[in-house]
């Protein structure tokens, strides 16, 4: 492993990232807040011997992706909200055929075109599936540039272990903004993927990657695998806690709200409050038995995001009654800071059960 | 002592707000700190004014957006206008009084350094450096990073056809800190 230090934008850091991670085919489409990518990985790919296609639309990108994943090669594609919407039909076919496709959302505000502002909107299409059928993908959320970096590590080699689509699910405020990020080359393992991708059938017996199962069982079994297997993953979920030992409150927020809301629980600390951060990391899975292990007697948490109110439904679910779980929601459209924050933090806190 | 320290820089797009920010930003790196640098988010992309937030720490940072900021650099009025007010008790305002009357820094509540940021970029022979003049500046008016640390970074941000420029960018660095230390000392 080779390391050094360089100031990127979290787009920029999603291309070294996937570089480096041994990604050699990269299919998008513009919009805005995540060009950088496209715009990047364009000069970028053709260095490693990759192939860069801008595709006729979200649609091709996506289906492109699914084919080179057939093929077993290292690929993704990125987009922003309305442009991952148009996806979505593709990482439903990803999913059921078993392919590791990665795919970067860096969201922008909905519904609809929105704006091209931060938003953390797309939670429930990342985490609950997206597409048709019961499925999920492996969720990253980067809150940090260095992250942006290191999860596209992860989501090429989650995505070959398990044989998932990967998403990783930033906002306009990672794509934009601009931090010290040491880059670092992983060994890749070449074989991941020689027991079924495609690349010639001759002396060997044919190979067949489908999502459809029309023989008599075949469709339940498939269903049956694909759940034991999101089972499996469980172990797999992250969650990381700043000063949460002796919180009386706990917040839980994901990406770059995460650390918003540890900016304000940084400064009410200094005021004497007793507040902490929990932010998951993976958002599936969901850090489920980290959350619940924090419920402990009369400590309270407040869920926040930039939505009208996604996460607060799986926060609820972990901690099934264990303790409150009261909700801020700052609006897709507004550029969030830490001062919004700390009433609402102080009214959860002051708020008695 | 720890050190935390944020700027939003404030000007006319073509100022090169956004350049002083990222120079700033990556200084504050080599010196080995954690930094972050965001540009503006938001219809000003599309209008005549741009800014950009930096923040400068040893400790993580949180947030790389700052509402109540505890410095500025302001190149022109209506930046003033929209982010004096912003700026925490004390704090420091860099005002580039070519383009600004420092009478209107609100001296009473923050310390206000005004450097005529233009005519020193001129005097030098290119008025388009009056951005590191007035970094310069504000280098000197928060003291938080050396001012050759700065110069030094100058390379990794300004594009490879314009290396000929980094000398005379490092030299409107000076000059502004140098303008500032004078300022300082009379004050």
């Amino acid at each position: 492993m080779t390391a050094s230090r360089k100031f990127l934008k979290g787009n920029e850091a999603v291309v070294y990232g996937a570089l480096a991670a041994g990604c050699r085919c990269y299919f998008g489409y513009p919009i805005t807040p995540q060009n950088d990518i496209p715009e990047l990985m364009s000069s970028e790919m053709v260095k490693v011997g990759g192939q860069f296609v801008q595709a006729e639309s979200e649609v091709g990108a996506a289906n492109m992706l699914l084919g080179a994943a057939a093929c077993g090669v290292r690929a993704f594609t990125s987009s922003s909200s309305p442009g991952v919407s148009l996806m979505q039909e593709a990482i439903s076919y990803m999913a059921g055929s078993e392919l590791p496709g990665v795919i970067v959302n860096m969201a922008r505000g909905g519904p609809g075109l929105g704006d091209i502002g931060s938003s953390q909107g797309d939670y429930f299409q990342a985490v609950k599936g997206g597409g048709h059928g019961d499925y999920r993908c492996y969720v990253l959320a980067p809150a940090t540039c260095q992250e942006a970096y290191d999860h596209m590590i992860e989501a090429f080699d989650v995505a070959y272990a398990w044989r998932v689509p990967v998403l990783v699910l930033g906002d306009a405020i990672l794509g934009q903004m601009k931090e010290p990020v040491t880059t670092w080359t992983p060994d890749v393992n070449a074989d991941a993927g020689k027991d079924w991708r495609l690349e010639g059938a001759s002396g060997r017996p044919e190979r067949l990657l489908k999502s459809l199962f029309l023989e008599d069982g075949a469709l339940a079994g498939h269903n049956a695998k694909l759940q034991t297997r999101y089972r499996d993953m469980q172990p797999l979920s992250r969650l990381e806690t700043v000063g949460v030992d002796d919180a009386e409150l706990v917040i839980v927020a994901f990406g770059t709200i995460g650390r918003i809301a540890r900016s304000a629980a940084s400064q009410l600390r200094k005021q004497g409050h007793k507040v902490g951060v929990a932010r998951p990391v993976t958002l599936f899975p969901f850090p489920v038995a980290q959350l619940q292990a924090l419920a402990v007697p009369g400590r309270r948490f407040l869920t926040i995001e930039q939505n009208c109110g996604q996460m607060v439904e799986d926060v609820r679910l972990a901690l099934a009654g264990k303790a409150e779980v009261a909700f801020h929601g700052h609006l897709p459209g507004n550029l969030p800071n830490p001062d919004e924050f700390i009433q609402p933090i102080l009214d959860a806190l002051a708020a008695k059960a | 002592m720890a050190l935390y320290l944020d700027a939003i820089i404030a000007g006319f797009g073509g100022q090169g707000v956004m350049l002083i920010g990222n120079l700033l930003a990556y200084a504050g790196m080599e010196a080995g700190y954690n930094v972050t640098y965001i540009p503006v988010y938001g219809p000003e992309m599309r209008g005549g004014t741009a800014n950009c937030t930096v923040v400068i720490s040893d400790e993580p940072i949180g947030s790389p957006i700052i509402k109540r900021p505890l410095s500025c650099i302001i190149m022109n009025l209506p930046s003033l206008h929209k982010f004096q007010p912003t700026v925490q008790d004390g704090g420091v305002v860099v005002v580039n009084s070519s383009l600004v009357d420092p009478a209107l820094g609100d001296a009473a509540r923050l310390k206000i350094v005004p450097v005529a940021a233009n005519e020193i970029a001129d005097a030098q022979g290119n008025v388009r450096m009056a951005n590191m003049v007035a970094l310069g500046a504000w280098l000197r008016a928060t003291n938080a990073i050396p001012l050759d640390t700065v110069q030094q970074a100058l390379p990794n941000v300004i594009a490879a056809h314009y290396a000929k420029l980094i000398p005379a960018n490092a030299n409107a660095l000076a000059r502004g800190w140098e303008t500032a230390d004078a300022a300082m000392a009379t004050a």
